[in-house]
This record gives structure tokens, C-alpha cells and sequence, in this order.
């Protein structure tokens, strides 16, 4: 099994690898450079090709790929084209502000929605698995900024109980994001949580129909010892992929709620940079959250390899 | 070929006879009718500004009031939907097509080549969906040119995943092998064996794919991304109704409740219409 | 007598409701009682409800299922409305079941021991210390080799053979009075199948448990039980003590079904049942045999006959039980293998066949060596003539599927040649062959719901090949696909259905009319009838053997079952690993002398006579690979005679008249040996 493990860890880490490159390669396929974004409307001529020249952009690509990439790989990001700082320390905040923000989503949102997800499902057709199927079909198919702006109205206009926007600089300490961040932990969880919920029912359900499961009653087990050991254990190991995808979803979706709340995350500042036209720094943001998504993925089909003896075993007898 | 008109006479009467595809199918149709006909029906001028009437609340003259600019929401909301419909309506069956071309030729090819394809598409979709978009969007602006394709594109690709699983699922049939067996040529299998049974599981993918694009239209719009003033539109209509909801709300609930149903209603739509067709919609990918 | 029965079934009607809202009845009305210590079996096909019955003995229904009417006690006590907690106290401890497919019984995230012990912890009478060595008992006590081994696996690392024999110690360890067991054998290989009823009939000796055992497999009835219930239609048609119901049955359903089974002794094909088993729910008012009976009178469709009493104490649900006797079995066509083959020409011939799945690893493909390790399928020679039908006989792994891929160019060839019959060879890749190749080698596949494209109607199906090899559209087409159709016995009615809207056996002769759509020289069918109900695979076979003869077609005809080899095949090869054990005419082979091997397979064979009892010969061993060198069947021959057998490749073998036997004992020996264990095939 190690080698299983280690062959994964491979694979994901030739898919950062893989996504560096593309993410390089298409920024340089956009026109204009960090040089066009300092120099904006005086970028032409002698003064672009001395910007280039200082800032090394007329060496060949491949070379100031390796560049980066190697920078990368030592946490230096290099420099912004906006304000000149390092791109590092800028980030660095604002990754712990969005980790701090996706961090509550999940916290609240996984057990909600395995404790939510095993209910509906084993309530099938239930009163209670009706309303909340229902209403998971709502919350997710709702678009984040659609939600976003209701909860703010009717939770922070009309009920005047939590803010609806953040007013707290990048730099500030977790706690003073408190009760601003409520809201959008809200919304996100919505989401998150109705995904998930669907997935864990219907993996339950059809748990519930296997053979094993009918088995299991036949021999006199009690109900809720059948569900504990006979039920849930292989009704949630699809669970754990499903977190995953809608932790790679909730990178997307976190920008957008970003924005709306004017939470000071890595996502909005994403949108400010491109707007900015701030290549280096679109190219960084790129790369760190391409790097969370592969990191989450690779974790959750490491955990899968572990906790099923199916695949646990399976080189053992045929290796 | 009539076989193939009453099976999907079937697949309709079973759509319908179930209330979350009855629902979902007809607040589907009643959008796309309102798309089609609004600029033939509504009362005002979608640009008609008013600088007396702003923010008036909902009357006899605007049953949905005015918004900042003093324009009749119930005219904009309308039509609001009209760009949106129209760009998704176009780069979804664009997306379905050429990603489940190449899925399904990469299930049936296997090897190297679908090896190295499978890992470069997971790379790509490790990168938020919007970072995709706007960089070409800032890049090359807004317009239906630049929207369709780039929306066609990046949205096709989770199509790939798709087809391709599907195309593995139907390969493995004895029926296939059967086909082999007979000496049937590659491309006559792809069409006669494979395509009509992989259509069922792309069909229900488009009607997905369509629903995240118009997410993804109106996030942008709302962004300030998208469509440009004065083109009404859900997204910008509910950006600009933000700064304002606590005295006129109705400027931005009326399109949140448009935008809303119409993807309700496709996402109930899509969930019978797999449950008629027995396609087996376990964890799809999300975006 | 004076005991009341411990299982008692009382006028039992279970079903579920239809989209259309139509109560579909999958029990109609089922009386059955099962008194202390009988051990009592139930018989039906497709269709009959008997796994319902089962499951409602122990007070379960499948979901979307509900009583309508009846009950079903035990001991007394209505299972089927108690509440749930004391139907847990009740199933497991007094009350198991032994269930069908055991890989899927078992708990795929839970160890063998922790499931077993369940039932302990559950109903156990001793203390909770004890389990761990109990559970080491129960499993040796089911014969399994290395209890401790196995009881720290999860069940996916076991085989079939294993498994089941955990789900029977699960069942054993609540020490219950009554054992259910719904097709514990379905699934497994002949010599593993015969050791599992050995083990079950001796329990039931032993401990003196009621047992009721339900299967379609009338061999494993006869060999377990004493008494017989015939289901058919949701209902019991006929019970009784199985020396009377196996051998005179006083239904003519059970009459038809046991002719139409084909027996190892005999030669002649079964007698086919017209038609079909019915739906759930599909039954008419009257009796639900009534348009299959050749003895229906016009009461018999509109009256449902009772489960009436005759003199000999058999109850039969029939209104004229007494003329069954008289009824006419409809033997056969074929009586003996035609010898006419004899002068015919060469129609394809294997010579030194060799098929490898193994793949060539990076060093291999450097040094351009071919893939190491034993071969799947190795040596095969064979030569057969026009008209001729060979059988490939062999359990699981025998390698005889992947023969018939390989004669259709669908897995690689690693050694050796096909040809046909004018010397034309046929290229190792289907897609390198030429039309005329193409067409004279046709498939037809085991499972009929897999075979046919879901989305194609018959007609599209047969134009398939006859567009392809003859290019015939239009009224052309039609005209020939008619003709198909109605050489396979189906009406032209059919061209516009759908599979979905075919039985098994209408799907199976659709893919049979498929395959001779292209006249071809040589049809490869594999296992073309196990997926079939008994009663239809008679009538599947009475077909092909019609085609053969009036067609001149040469057919391969692979299949585990010895029975249905002896009924259509001119000549068999039986194969172990993926080697020829044995080769001859079809009466030779099967009588003495035989390669160990097919002895052994012959004496598990189980024939639906009561009192029968298999010899277990080979050990119930599962092998994934062939031994490197030597014999392939040395490591469970009963008659291996010392390292020769571990060393050298047995010679072959001539017993007279084309029939060879691959074995280091000389013929005459194995004559002699055999014929002094055995006196006659499969009886004590």
C-alpha cells in the first residue's frame, strides 16, 4: 500500500507541476507583461525595453519559467507590478484570511451535512427528507452573489444582526473578523452543505439496498448497530470525494462571495490584481489555489486508500 | 425514424408525469418564451431613464417600481434574461459537442495519449473557473464573440470526464465486443453502438452544463464583467440594486426570484429528466 | 404429528404496487408447512416468487413488497407483523439464513471474525471470552482450512467457495432450530458446488436442523432434501416426498421441467417446454400453467385449481393430476451422435493455440522477450470437421471462453494458428480479417441481455449483418430477416421490438438468427444457455441442434455443464488451466477411462435423482495460475503417481477411435482403477 500512497503523492505533485506550466504559458500568451502594467500608457519603446531588461523579461521563456518556478518552491513569489512589494507578504495575509474563511465553512458545513445526509437517507421519502432535499436543491443551484445579497438584506438590512460588509484591513487578526465573517460562512455553507447532503443520501440509500446491509438484518442486527457498522462506513467513503470536489468548488465560489462582502481574502484580491492588469501576482494567486485544490484531492484519495480494505489489500494478493 | 420520435414522446410523458420535472420543465419553457417575445410585450423602453421617478416603489404605472435610474424594473427583468439565455443557449450544445467528440474518442482510444490528456485536463480544472474567465476576459472584453467560445471551451472540458466514463461504461458491453466481432469498421461502432447510449448521460450533462454557465454568466455580470450598462441584465441588475435594497428592494428581489427560478428550473428539469433515462447521476463533477 | 409445524405458511399473497397503480401479486396464495428436522426443498425458475417465500419465512420483504393477505409463523408466531425488535431476537438465534450470493452477504469494511462474532455477541449463550475461540471452531467445522488465517481476512480476499462457507458458519453460530438458504450454490464451480452440499447435508445429519432450501438446481434438491415443493407462478404447485415428486410428478409443470432437464446418463436432448414462465402478476384467473399444458381443458383457465391432497399424501394443484402419468414425454430429435461427420471435410482447425494475458514489462520489452509466465491457454490442438458440434467443457479458469476469443480474433494470439477448412488462416486481429473470414466465424454470447444493443430493435440487429456482409437493404432485407427470424422460431411480429420487450430466451434465439444472418461456416457459442431458465434452455438447445443439421454449420459450444455438453455435442475437450485434459467422442469421454480430472468433474455432477450423492475427488481448491511445468492438474489430482507429474508434460494418450486422454497413467491402468472405484456414474 505504501506504494500505492506514494505513486498518488507522485501524480499530484506532477499535476502542480503540470498546472504551473499552463498557468506560465497562458499568461504569457496574454498580451502585455508586468512592464505594460507598471509603464501603462509610457510603455513603448526605449523605456519598455529597459523595464524588460531590468526586470529580465527578455530572456527566454523557459528560463524565466524555471525561474519562478524555483522561486515558488522557496515561498518567493516575487515582486508585484501594481505597488513593487513582494508578492509573498502581500499574499500571506490574505491566504490566512481565506483558509480562515473556507476553515469555518467546512467546520460547519462537513458535519452538518454527514449528519444531514445520513438522516435524509435514512429517512427516505420522510417528511423531513422531502423539505431538506428540496431545499438543497435550492442552495445549491442558487448562484453565491444571488444568496448573498438576500442574506444581507434580510439578515443585516431589515433584521440589522450581523454586517453585511467587512470593513477590516487585510492584516488584521482573525478575531476581528468576528461577527463579519458570519455571513459569508453562511452563504458558502449553503452551498457546500447541500452538495454534500445529496451525495451522502444517496450513497446511504443505496447502501441500505445492498445485499451486505440485508444480510445484516436477517442475522438480527440491531437498527442503529447496523447503521454504525454495517452502514455508514461504506455509505460515507464516497463522502470523502465529494468533500473534496466542493472544497476545489469552494475556491471558486469564495471569490465571488469575496468580493460581495468585501471580505479581504485571496480571492478578491485576485480580482483586484487582474483588473490591475498585476500579472505576477495573478500568476501567484494561480498557483497557490491550484496547489490547495491538488493538495485536497490527493488527501482525500490517500484517505480513501486507507480506510477501504478493498483497495488496501488489493496489491497484497496480487502482488 | 419514428422509433427514435416515440422513444422521446416516452422520455417526455415521463418528464412530465413526475411534479419536479413538470415544474422545472415548464419554468424553463415559460424563460425561454419570455426571452424570445419580451421586447414585444413589455409596457417601457428598457434605456428609458427618469429622473423623477427613481427608486418609486412598485404602482399602478410600474408594477415593479423603478430603479436607481428610474427605469421600469418589470421591462428589465424581463429582459434581462434575454443575453444570458441566448450566449449559454448557444455555448452549451457547442460544449457538449466537442467535449463528448473528444471523450468519447479518448474512451475508446486509451493508451498514452489519453494518459497525458486526462492529466492536463485535470491540471486545467484545478483552477478556479473564474481566474479562466477573466483573464480572457479582461484581455479580449466581453462581447457574445468572445463570451460564446471561451464559455463553450471551458466548459466542455468537464464534459470530457463524462463522456469518456460513460464510453468506458458501454465499451466493456458484450454487445460492443459483438459489433468487433462482426468486423464492423471503428467509426460505424462509435456511431451505431456507442453514441446512442453515451447520449442519454451527455444530454442530462448539457442541461447541467447550461445551468453553471448561466451561474457563471450572471456571477460575471454582477462583477462587472459581463454585459455593460444599459443592456439589462439579472446580474448587473442585482449589482447595482445592492447599494439601494434598504430603500427599494424590489430592484433587486424582482431579477434575484428571475435568475433563481430559471436555474431551479433547469436543475429540476435535468434531475428528472436523468431519473427518466435511467442515467445514474452519482457525484458529477461540479464545475 | 400432534407437534405444530415449525414453519407454517398460510395462504401467503405478496406484492407491490405498479406505476400504473395495479397491484402486481408475486405470492399467490402460498400454503407451506415445514415441520422439526424436515429438511424440505423448493423448486421454481424465473418468475416463481420462491426467494420471496423465502425471505417472508423469516418475516422480511423487499422494500416496495407488502402482505396482502396470509402469514407466515414460526414457531407459532407471525413474523410479518411483529414489530422489530423481537424479530431481532428471533433471526440469527433461532431462526438463519444461508443467502445466495455470499461476496455480496458479507460486510466488505468488517473481518471475518468480527462478522461471525456478531452473531455470537448477539445471541450467544456463552460468555463473551469464548468468541474468539468459537469463531475458530464454526469455521473449521464448515471445513475451512486455516480458520485463523481466514478469520483475520476481509471478505473480498476470499473465493467464492469460501465465502459461502463463512456465510454458513455465520448461520451455524446462533445455533438455530430452523436453517433458510436460498441458492447457496449458484455461482460456484461444479467441484466446489458438490463439496458445499456434502458439507450442508452432513450438518444436517449431524445437528438434525430443519432446513428449507430453495434453488432451480433440482441436482442440489435431490441431494439435500427430503421433501420437494414445486413453485411456478407465485404459487405451490406440487409438494411432496421427493422420491415421488423427482421421479413421478403428479404436475404437468413439474412433469416438463424435469423432462427438460438434461441428464448426464442419457444422450438424447431434453424435451423443450413451450413458451415461458410468467411475469409477477401475469397469471391469469385460472391456473397460472394453463397455456404451457398440453393437458388444459377450458376449466383450467378460468378456475384456480386447489392445493389438493392425492392418495399417495403428494399435494398437487392440478384438475387432472391423474393423466400427467400418461402424458408423452416429448423426447428429443437426436438419439445418438450423427456419424455422418465422418467423411466430411476439415471445417477449422487449432494448432498449437496459445493465448497470453500477461504483459511485457519495460525489462521484457528491452530485451524484446515475450511476456513471462505461464500461459492462460496453451497447446491446444483441435481439428474439427463440417457439421460437427465440439464441445469445450471446464470450470472457472479453464480458459475455454478465451479459446472462442481467440478463434474470433478478439484477444491476442501468443503462439500457434487458426485456419479454415480450405486452408485459409485466420489472422490473430478481427480487424485484419477479410469479409469472406469475417462471415465464416460467428459469436454468440452467454448473457442475451448484454449481447444485444439496448437501443436497437430486431430488425436494425439483423440488418446489421446482413448489411455488412451481403449488402442487402430494402424489401431484400426485410424478406431475409423474416426469414431469420422464423428459423428461429419467432414470428416476423418481432422486427419492431425492442430487447427490453423480449425474454431471456426470445433475446437468445434473436442473437442465434444474428449469427446465422451471415451463413457462416463456424458459430462459437458460449455458454449460450446458463443465463436461461431451465425450461427454456431446453427448447435453446433443441434449436441450435436443428440449425446444425439442417445448416451443416460446425459449431464450438462451450459451456460448464457437463449435462448440456452430453445432449448437443458430437465430441468434447475437456479443459483445466487452460490445457486439453481430454479429447473424444462425447459417449467415450464421458464414460471410463477418464482423465482424472474429468472423473472428478463427472462424479460431482449431481443429476435430479433423490438419493444421489457426488464423490468429491479433486480438493476444493481454487487455482489462479497453471503450475510452470508438468501436468496442470497435479496439485489436486487424486491419482497422482509422484514427481513425474510436477515435472513432465503428460503424453497423449489413444484410448481408441479419436478419443486421447493426457495423463502419465497408461490407459489400461486408469480403466482398471477406475472401474474398480466406481460401479456406474454418480450413485452409491
Amino acid at each position: 500500500m505504501i506504494r500505492l500512497l506514494l505513486r498518488r503523492l507522485a501524480l499530484g505533485l506532477g499535476t502542480v507541476a503540470l498546472v504551473s506550466a499552463m498557468i506560465f504559458a497562458a499568461v504569457e500568451a496574454l498580451p502585455g507583461d508586468a512592464c505594460t502594467a507598471i509603464l501603462q500608457r509610457d510603455a513603448s519603446g526605449q523605456r519598455l525595453e529597459n523595464c524588460r531588461r531590468e526586470l529580465g523579461l527578455d530572456r527566454p521563456a523557459v528560463a524565466r519559467y524555471l525561474d519562478w518556478a524555483a522561486g515558488a518552491l522557496r515561498a518567493d513569489l516575487g515582486t508585484s507590478a501594481h505597488n513593487g512589494k513582494r508578492i509573498a507578504s502581500l499574499v500571506g495575509d490574505r491566504l490566512a484570511n481565506t483558509l480562515l474563511l473556507a476553515g469555518c465553512t467546512l467546520a460547519l458545513g462537513v458535519p452538518l451535512a454527514l449528519l444531514l445526509g445520513v438522516l435524509t437517507g435514512l429517512r427516505r421519502d420522510g417528511a423531513s427528507d422531502v423539505v431538506l432535499s428540496a431545499g438543497a436543491i435550492f442552495a445549491m443551484t442558487i448562484p453565491e452573489f444571488v444568496s448573498a445579497t438576500v442574506l444581507i438584506f434580510v439578515f443585516s438590512i431589515w433584521l440589522d444582526l450581523v454586517p453585511g460588509i467587512v470593513t477590516v484591513s487585510a492584516s488584521a487578526p482573525a478575531t476581528a473578523f468576528f461577527p463579519g465573517i458570519v455571513l459569508p460562512v453562511v452563504v458558502l455553507t449553503m452551498v457546500m452543505t447541500a452538495h454534500v447532503l445529496r451525495t451522502v443520501r444517496s450513497s446511504v440509500i443505496e447502501t441500505l439496498e445492498s445485499d451486505y446491509v440485508q444480510m445484516a438484518r436477517l442475522k438480527g442486527v440491531p437498527y442503529w448497530r447496523m447503521v454504525l457498522r454495517h452502514v455508514l462506513p461504506n455509505a460515507l467513503l464516497p463522502a470523502i470525494n465529494v468533500v473534496a470536489l466542493t472544497i476545489a468548488w469552494l475556491l471558486g465560489g469564495v471569490v465571488v462571495v469575496e468580493k460581495v462582502f468585501n471580505y479581504p481574502g485571496l480571492g478578491h484580491y485576485m480580482i483586484d490584481a487582474i483588473s490591475d492588469r498585476d500579472l505576477p501576482v495573478v500568476q501567484a494567486i494561480a498557483l497557490i489555489l491550484a496547489a490547495v485544490y491538488v493538495g485536497v484531492n490527493l488527501a482525500a484519495d490517500m484517505l480513501t486508500m486507507v480506510l477501504n480494505p478493498r483497495l488496501r489489500t488489493l496489491r497484497a494478493r496480487n502482488g | 425514424m419514428t422509433r427514435g420520435a416515440s422513444r422521446w414522446r416516452g422520455v417526455a410523458r415521463s418528464l412530465f408525469s413526475r411534479p419536479s420535472g413538470a415544474i422545472g420543465a415548464t419554468l424553463v419553457l415559460a424563460h425561454v418564451a419570455l426571452a424570445v417575445a419580451s421586447p414585444w410585450i413589455v409596457p417601457y423602453d428598457f434605456k428609458a431613464i427618469s429622473a423623477a421617478m427613481i427608486l418609486d416603489a412598485p404602482s399602478v404605472a410600474h408594477w415593479l417600481g423603478t430603479d436607481q435610474l428610474g427605469r421600469d424594473v418589470l421591462t428589465r427583468t424581463a429582459m434581462g434574461g434575454r443575453q444570458a439565455i441566448v450566449v449559454t443557449a448557444i455555448a452549451t450544445p457547442l460544449a457538449v459537442a466537442w467535449g463528448g467528440i473528444l471523450g468519447i474518442w479518448l474512451g475508446l482510444a486509451g493508451g498514452r495519449l489519453d494518459d497525458v490528456l486526462m492529466r492536463v485536463v485535470d491540471a486545467f480544472l484545478s483552477l478556479p473557473w473564474i481566474l479562466k474567465m477573466l483573464l480572457i476576459i479582461v484581455t479580449f472584453g466581453a462581447g457574445i464573440g468572445v463570451l460564446v467560445p471561451t464559455l463553450a471551451f471551458f466548459y466542455g472540458i468537464p464534459v470530457i470526464r463524462i463522456a469518456r466514463a460513460a464510453t468506458h461504461g458501454v465499451v466493456a458491453r458484450d454487445y460492443v465486443l459483438a459489433a468487433r466481432a462482426r468486423g464492423h469498421g471503428r467509426p460505424a461502432i462509435i456511431l451505431r453502438e456507442i453514441l446512442p447510449n453515451v447520449l442519454d448521460a451527455l444530454m442530462v450533462e448539457g442541461a447541467m452544463r447550461w445551468s453553471w454557465m448561466l451561474l457563471a454568466f450572471s456571477s460575471l455580470s454582477f462583477l462587472g464583467f459581463g454585459v455593460s450598462p444599459p443592456t439589462p441584465d439579472w446580474g448587473l441588475m442585482i449589482a447595482d440594486a445592492r447599494s439601494f435594497m434598504a430603500i427599494a428592494p424590489w430592484a433587486g428581489l424582482a431579477p434575484v426570484v428571475a435568475l433563481s427560478s430559471l436555474i431551479v428550473g433547469i436543475n429540476l428539469a435535468a434531475d428528472a429528466l436523468a431519473k427518466a433515462l435511467g442515467v445514474d447521476r452519482a457525484a458529477a463533477p461540479v464545475h | 404429528m400432534g407437534e405444530p409445524p415449525l414453519i407454517q405458511v398460510s395462504a401467503l399473497r405478496v406484492g407491490f404496487a405498479s406505476r400504473s397503480g395495479r397491484v402486481v401479486e408475486v405470492l399467490r396464495g402460498v400454503d407451506l408447512e415445514v415441520r422439526r428436522g424436515e429438511t424440505v426443498g423448493i423448486v421454481g425458475e424465473s418468475g416463481s416468487g420462491k426467494s420471496t417465500l423465502l425471505l417472508a419465512a423469516m418475516g422480511y420483504l423487499k422494500r416496495g413488497l407488502r402482505t396482502i393477505e396470509g402469514s407466515a409463523r414460526f414457531d407459532g408466531t407471525d413474523l410479518l407483523s411483529l414489530p422489530r425488535h423481537e424479530l431481532e431476537r428471533i433471526r440469527g438465534r433461532r431462526l438463519a439464513l444461508i443467502p445466495q450470493n455470499s461476496g455480496q452477504s458479507l460486510t466488505p469494511n468488517l473481518r471475518i471474525e468480527a462478522q461471525v462474532a456478531e452473531v455470537l455477541r448477539l445471541h450467544g449463550t456463552r460468555p463473551a471470552g469464548q468468541n474468539r475461540e468459537r469463531v475458530r471452531e464454526l469455521l473449521a467445522q464448515v471445513r475451512l482450512p486455516d480458520p485463523d488465517a481466514i478469520a483475520r481476512r476481509y471478505p473480498h480476499e476470499l473465493s467464492g467457495g469460501q465465502q459461502q462457507r463463512v456465510a454458513i458458519a455465520m448461520a451455524l453460530a446462533g445455533e438455530p432450530e430452523a436453517l433458510l438458504l436460498d441458492e447457496p450454490t449458484t455461482g460456484l464451480d461444479v467441484t466446489t458446488q458438490a463439496h458445499v452440499l456434502d458439507l450442508l447435508s452432513d450438518l444436517a445429519a449431524q445437528l438434525g436442523t430443519t432446513m428449507v432450501y430453495v434453488s432451480h438446481d433440482l441436482g442440489a434438491i435431490a441431494r439435500v432434501c427430503a421433501r420437494v415443493a414445486v413453485m411456478y407462478g407465485g404459487e405451490i404447485v406440487l409438494d411432496g416426498d421427493a422420491r415421488r415428486v423427482l421421479v413421478e410428478p403428479a404436475h404437468p409443470y413439474a412433469r416438463g421441467l424435469l423432462a427438460s432437464i438434461p441428464r448426464l446418463a442419457g444422450g438424447a436432448l431434453p424435451a423443450a417446454l413451450e413458451g415461458r414462465p410468467p411475469e409477477p402478476g401475469g397469471a391469469g384467473p385460472g391456473c397460472a400453467f394453463a397455456d404451457r399444458c398440453a393437458l388444459a381443458i377450458d376449466a383450467c383457465r378460468t378456475t384456480r385449481p386447489a392445493l389438493a391432497a392425492r392418495p399417495d399424501g403428494t399435494l398437487a394443484r392440478c384438475l387432472r393430476p391423474d393423466a400427467v402419468a400418461d402424458l408423452a414425454p416429448r423426447a428429443g430429435a437426436r438419439a445418438a451422435p450423427d456419424a455422418s461427420t465422418h467423411d466430411r471435410g476439415q471445417a477449422l482447425a487449432l494448432s498449437r493455440l496459445a493465448v497470453s494475458y500477461a504483459r511485457q514489462g519495460l525489462v521484457d520489452q528491452l530485451l524484446g522477450r515475450p511476456a513471462g509466465g505461464p500461459r492462460t491457454v496453451d497447446g491446444i490442438d483441435l481439428a474439427l470437421r463440417e457439421g460437427e458440434a465440439v464441445a469445450l467443457v471446464g470450470e472457472s479458469g479453464s480458459g475455454k471462453s478465451t479459446i472462442l476469443k481467440a478463434i474470433a480474433g478478439l484477444v491476442p494470439r501468443a503462439d500457434g494458428t487458426i485456419a479454415l477448412g480450405d486452408g485459409i488462416a485466420l489472422a490473430p486481429d478481427v480487424a485484419r480479417r477479410g469479409p469472406g473470414e469475417l462471415r465464416a466465424v460467428q459469436l454468440v454470447f452467454q448473457n442475451p441481455d448484454e449481447s444485444l444493443n439496448p437501443r436497437h430493435d430486431v430488425a436494425t440487429i439483423l440488418a446489421q449483418p446482413l448489411g455488412l456482409y451481403f449488402g442487402l437493404s430494402g424489401e431484400a432485407l426485410r424478406r431475409r430477416s423474416v426469414e431469420l427470424l422464423e428459423q428461429v422460431r419467432l414470428g416476423a411480429h418481432y422486427l419492431d421490438r425492442l430487447p427490453a420487450q423480449l425474454s431471456g430466451g426470445e433475446k437468445q434465439r434473436v442473437a442465434i438468427a444474428r449469427a446465422f444472418a451471415a451463413a457462416p461456416r463456424v458459430v462459437l457459442c458460449d455458454e449460450v444457455t446458463s443465463a436461461l431458465d431451465v425450461s427454456v434452455q431446453a427448447a435453446v438447445l433443441a434449436l441450435l441442434d436443428a440449425l446444425r443439421r439442417d445448416s451443416g454449420t460446425t459449431f464450438v459450444f462451450v459451456s460448464h455443464d457437463l449435462a448440456v455438453v452430453r445432449a448437443i455435442a458430437d465430441r468434447v475437450a475437456v479443459l483445466y488451466q487452460g490445457r486439453i485434459c481430454e479429447l473424444g467422442p462425447v459417449g467415450a469421454v464421458y464414460a471410463s477411462p477418464s482423465h482424472p480430472y474429468t472423473e472428478a468433474l463427472m462424479a460431482a455432477v449431481l443429476d435430479p435423482v433423490p438419493g444421489a450423492r457426488p464423490r468429491l475427488l479433486a480438493d476444493d481448491v481454487q487455482e489462479s495460475a497453471p503450475p510452470a511445468q508438468g501436468c496442470p492438474f497435479q496439485r489436486r489430482c487424486h491419482r497422482r503417481v509422484g514427481d513425474i507429474c510436477a515435472t513432465d508434460a503428460p503424453p497423449a494418450r489413444e484410448a481408441g477411435d479419436g478419443h486421447v486422454i493426457r495423463c502419465h497413467i497408461p490407459v489400461e491402468e486408469l480403466r482398471a482403477l477406475q472401474r474398480a472405484e466406481a460401479p456406474g456414474h454418480g450413485r452409491r
